[in-house]
């Protein structure tokens, strides 16, 4: 790999945004995530290549140490962080289409239920991961994941619910979804919740953990 | 407002179960921290919803868990009670529906001691609904009002203690924990929190007074639980669970500091240090509350308890009955072990070997330990603002666990090794004043709050 590439997906695994990042410590002073995605451009490589050999590369590291214990959810936000700083840099390129994100996702906590910080971090890790995510907040009623839809078809849908008296309403989110768009997945998330849960409301799968989820994710397009 | 400027309990040996300095009597006869460790018994509706159609249905469920956990506890002789009903957000949404629940429970339990005599209150814990708004508007608006409504309804009900799971500050706070942003954390919880605190404690306390109700106190649940929780699943480091635990014991005080007296709410993990700073009683819950969450302070949480709760469960049935009357056997029999070494002088032998068999597996237990406990009661007492109370109580949790690795009573791993090291940078970074952090808050996390929500 490319020397330049090379300093930059270590800047995502660490999650070095920019040369006045405090953390990480030995990395202090020297450029960031941001700088290096800027001169990468400079330098004539292309955006595509920036994004899947650098990146990608980068956010796939601190995924995996996260797998194996070795790092922590801020890890992989911070590294997220980065990840973004670069991508306004990439911005451009997406808009004239040459480089494509992966994919459309919309994610919302369900009808009646204000609890977000499980939803948030699946939005973070998703971003992170290259996704296009819609979050519609929390107390989401079937009806707007329905309109949101119309304006992503093409979208994959994530709930979540922490309470056993909320955790209803993504059945009816979930009937209400497929009534319109029988081939549209969902997903649903939340302490209370199951894989038999899931298969019980009709939704695609339940997924504990937001990591595993993205690459699931990744390989199911 | 009142300020604490040493703490109530000082020796490490006076901090322990079923003792405070200021017992408070409330409910049917029932005086708590005075010399015994009472069942707080709490429950929840299995997976249904709750409509304007279903609230027949819910009435019927409470009627049950009552008519089950009453029974089992005159089975058992229980020397006294506290009920618990910690609201679901429908439940606060139409206040009314709360009211009528409240009134169900306090006439079941009113008539459990004309018959029984077996002293016993009912705590009501409304739902801080003021974060429906993104920011969160906290002192106006319709989820405020319903909020407020909610603790005024409760106690024309029957409500003996309130008791509320606030959650001002929390939307900066979730940010800064899911970042490790410890400046954020203490700067959240410091200065956001800590205002909210005192504006939603002053509303309570005067509520309370004109029903005679007692004010119970307020928890750190969705702030240092969430932490707690995270950790639990790998998700975050445990030492900053730890030190987050510790961070949050400020905000909590300000309940007491706006006029709560406790027993303070079952899951503030933080109440011992409370307990030290105030003398008011405490509830906690450990091991008896597995049903609801898995925590890594089974024991050590009963050390200064002076109720013992099972946070929730469900109302469906097990082999025995239901889960809340088995639930109810379960805290009985833990509280009879407890009054039991209290009454044969066995109590201090008893804590220390709760304490003792859950530090040696947690760091985040270690902030639990009676020393440890009073060293932060200490250092928070010592300072002035939310803020500083708070970096103090940081830095104290920090040095406590710093010592425990030199000394090898405790051990984490290489990962939570370097963010001891990544902590220990932060604190030194922290803002010198409270304008100073505000002024980061806004920065870093601008879009989240408003300010006039805390009076900024």
């Amino acid at each position: 790999m490319n020397e330049l590439l090379e300093q930059l997906a270590i800047c995502i695994e660490r999650g070095k945004v920019n040369l006045q990042s405090p953390f990480p410590v030995d990395l202090k002073g020297q450029e960031g995530a941001d700088e290096l995605t800027k001169r990468a451009i400079e330098n004539s490589i292309p955006a595509e290549v920036i994004l899947n050999e650098s990146l990608m590369v980068g956010m796939q590291k601190v995924g995996d140490k996260f797998e194996e214990g070795k790092a922590f959810i801020p890890d992989m936000l911070i590294a997220a962080k980065a990840m973004n700083a670069a991508m306004v840099h990439l911005k451009p390129f997406f808009e004239s289409g040459e480089v494509e994100l992966k994919g459309d996702f919309i994610i919302g906590t369900v009808a009646g239920d204000l609890h977000d910080i499980g939803k948030n971090i699946v939005r973070m890790v998703l971003t992170g991961g290259g996704w296009n995510v819609i979050d519609l907040g929390t107390d989401v009623k079937a009806e707007k994941f329905v309109a949101t839809l119309k304006e992503y078809p093409n979208a994959f849908i994530g709930m979540s619910a922490l309470l056993t008296t909320t955790m209803m309403q993504m059945e009816v989110t979930t009937k209400a979804i497929k009534e319109v768009s029988p081939a549209t997945k969902v997903f649903v998330g939340g302490a209370p919740l199951s894989q038999e849960f899931s298969d019980r409301i009709g939704a695609d799968g339940y997924f504990p953990d937001p990591n595993k989820f993205v690459k699931y994710l990744s390989q199911a397009i | 407002m009142k300020k604490f400027t040493k703490i109530a309990i000082s020796n490490e040996e006076d901090l322990i179960m079923g003792k405070s300095l200021f017992p408070v009597t409330c409910g049917n006869n029932l005086t708590i921290g005075a010399g015994k460790v009472y069942p707080e018994i709490n429950f929840t509706l299995p997976t249904m919803m709750i409509t304007k159609e279903t609230i027949p249905e819910v009435k019927k469920h409470y009627s049950e868990i009552m008519d089950n956990i009453l029974n089992r506890s005159k089975i058992l002789n229980i020397p006294g009670l506290v009920v618990e009903f910690e609201q679901l957000p429908p439940m606060t949404d139409v206040p009314e529906w709360g009211a009528e629940i409240t009134e169900l429970i306090k006439k079941e339990l009113d008539k459990f001691y004309v018959e029984t005599g077996i002293p016993n209150a009912l705590r009501v814990t409304v739902l801080d609904l003021r974060d429906a708004d993104h920011p969160p508007l906290l002192r106006t608006g319709i989820a405020s009002e319903k909020t407020i409504s909610g603790f005024e309804l409760c106690a024309q009900a029957g409500a003996d203690i309130l008791s509320i799971e606030s959650v001002g500050g929390k939307e900066v706070h979730d940010q800064a924990l899911m970042y490790g942003d410890l400046h954020g954390i203490a700067a959240s919880l410091g200065i956001l929190s800590y205002r909210d605190m005192g504006w939603l404690w002053d509303n309570i306390t005067s509520i309370a007074k004109k029903y005679g109700c007692i004010t119970g106190g307020d928890t750190a649940c969705g702030f240092s639980n969430t932490a707690m929780q995270l950790a639990g699943q790998g998700m975050l480091p445990n030492i900053l669970a730890a030190i987050d635990r510790a961070a949050s014991a400020p905000r909590s005080l300000a309940a007491f500091e706006h006029g709560a007296i406790g027993p303070s709410k079952d899951c503030a993990y933080e109440g011992p240090i409370i307990k030290a700073i105030t003398g008011y009683p405490i509830s906690m819950e450990g091991k008896s509350s597995c049903c609801a969450h898995f925590s890594p302070l089974g024991n050590i949480a009963a050390a200064a308890a002076d109720l013992w709760s099972n946070e929730s469960v469900q109302n469906i049935r097990l082999l025995s009955g239901t889960a809340p009357e088995a639930f109810m056997e379960l805290l009985a029999y833990d509280c009879r072990l407890f009054n039991k070494a209290i009454e044969s002088n066995n109590a201090l032998e008893l804590r220390n070997l709760m304490v003792e068999s859950d530090v040696e597996h947690s760091v985040e237990a270690l902030i639990l330990e009676p020393n440890v406990v009073i060293e932060i009661a200490k250092a928070i007492v010592n300072k002035e603002s939310g803020y500083e109370k708070t970096k103090a109580a940081i830095e104290t949790a920090y040095n406590s666990i710093d010592v425990s690795l030199s000394n090898n009573k405790i051990s984490l791993s290489n990962t939570e090794i370097e963010w001891m090291k990544k902590i220990e940078e932060e604190i030194s970074a922290f803002s010198k004043t409270e304008e100073e952090a505000v002024e980061y808050l806004e920065m870093m996390y601008g879009t989240f709050f408003s300010s006039q929500a805390y009076g900024l």
